[in-house]
């Protein structure tokens, strides 16, 4: 079994990368060194300006650790690969099950379903554990939609009805994502999921978490040889990890969403930590972004048992989890995507 | 698992030098120098073997010394430290530069 490895995260301006021997060395603008084994890491995100010697990035690939490219504020700009790898007979069965959409939509009712039910867990224990601070009739009313939903699901669908089906869930949810911001600061109010650019902070916060969890699914699927692009529920489109979207939408609800919420709550994050711009577009400072990504790289090392498995696993492994499950469903190893169903 | 390893590398030879600059920069592949001459690696079992052979190729028998301690898989527990140069926690902490 894979070993939950750590990652680096490079948020220092003017860093530059290089590889010593089997190390990454990171030497900071006022001439510092850090180094790092290659083999305790399993992948490199660098953040805005950051360099990057051209040995380290085939060394990377070599050994398959990711290494990502990001804006400052976190926006994806690029990732290096070695040459193309993994198995084609697997990648051709994608393209193939993708192109069908009888098959697409079978694959993605397990990612839909499996979406639904975790927005429906996370707001579950939401009413479980604060039903005095939430508006309780809201919230069921939002959970008897998402049951529906689930309802629906469990019979064949095609591939419209459920992104459809998707699509009333998301809104469900986010309709009464409000609620379960508990922290009574006017600058945690949130009214919609918003992006490109997020106008509030929470929206920054969501769309930065979305952003480490795309990076992470991303590699998982690459390192077990499925083409990140070609998605089932998501659309083709140039430059969109479409298999590594579908395959987020099971996490986003109990992994990110959550993450974002217990850090408003309890606190961590401050309103100073933002600053808007003249466009309404909102971003979060160095210590505040800094705060996310060690409560993110916390989050991935609490174990889980994983349903299909029944295998206790640190959640930064169920990327990889599912993405194997998939890859056996698509060689026809097992019948059905088993899709991961947070409790 | 976490290995501790120390070396003592004699000079008395003119190829002493050598020995010591190849035996550090085999450890500095595996793990991080935590003092001069001791190094903390977190290695699999496979990567053990490597690295350990390396190192047995490298060492001179007669002169030098390579200590091995084994901390297992919970080593957190075993290990203290005090005062200057704060080592991290390759599995656990949240590497952020």
């Amino acid at each position: 079994m894979k070993k939950l490895l750590n990652t680096l995260y490079i948020t220092s301006q003017g860093s530059y990368l290089s590889k010593d021997g089997e190390c990454v060395v990171v030497k900071s603008a006022e001439g510092q060194k850090k180094r790092f084994p290659v083999h305790v890491l399993d992948g490199v995100v660098c953040f805005g300006n950051v360099l990057c010697s051209p040995f380290l990035m085939g060394h990377c690939a070599e050994k398959g650790l990711s290494l990502s490219f990001l804006t400052e504020r976190g926006r994806y700009l690029a990732a290096v690969h070695g040459p193309q790898s993994g198995n084609v007979l697997l990648r051709r069965e994608q393209y193939r099950q993708a192109d069908d959409p009888d098959a697409a939509a079978r694959v993605a009712r397990g990612v839909v379903a499996g979406k639904v039910a975790n927005s429906r867990a996370v707001l579950r224990r939401c009413l479980r554990d604060y039903s005095d601070r939430v508006d309780v009739e809201r919230v069921q009313g939002a959970v008897g939609v998402l049951d529906g939903c689930a309802r629906r699901l469990r019979s064949p669908v095609s591939l419209d009805e459920i992104r459809g089906l998707e699509g009333l869930a998301a809104n469900t949810y986010f309709g009464v994502f409000d609620e379960l911001v508990l922290s009574k600061e006017q600058a945690f109010g949130f009214n919609g999921r918003v992006r490109r650019p997020p106008l509030d902070n929470v929206n920054c916060l969501l769309s930065f978490v979305y952003t480490l969890l795309a990076h992470d699914v991303r590699s998982a699927l690459e390192a077990v040889g499925l083409d990140p692009q070609v998605g089932f529920l998501h659309r083709d489109r140039p430059g969109r990890p479409g298999l590594a979207l579908d395959m987020m939408e099971e996490f986003r609800s109990f992994l990110a969403d959550r993450l974002v919420l217990s850090l408003i709550n309890r606190g961590e994050v401050e309103t100073k930590g933002f600053t808007k711009k003249e466009s309404g577009a909102v971003f979060m400072d160095d210590n505040t972004r800094k705060t996310v990504l060690t409560a993110w790289q916390k989050r991935k090392t609490d174990e889980v048992t994983h349903p299909f498995l029944s295998e206790k696993i640190p959640l930064g492994l169920a990327f990889h989890v599912q993405a194997r499950l998939l890859a056996r469903y698509l060689r026809k190893d097992l019948e059905g995507y088993p899709p991961f169903f947070w409790k | 698992m976490m290995v501790l390893v120390s070396y003592d590398v004699s000079f008395e030879d003119p190829n002493g030098k050598h020995r010591l600059r190849k035996i550090s920069k085999i450890c500095e592949n595996y793990g991080q120098r935590v003092q001069y001459s001791v190094f903390e690696c977190v290695v699999d079992p496979a990567q053990w073997t490597a690295f350990r052979h390396h190192l047995m190729q490298v060492y001179d028998e007669e002169k030098d010394s390579l200590r091995f301690y084994f901390l297992g898989k919970n080593w957190q527990r075993r290990v203290e430290h005090h005062g200057v140069g704060v080592a991290y926690d390759p599995e656990n902490d949240a590497l952020i530069l």
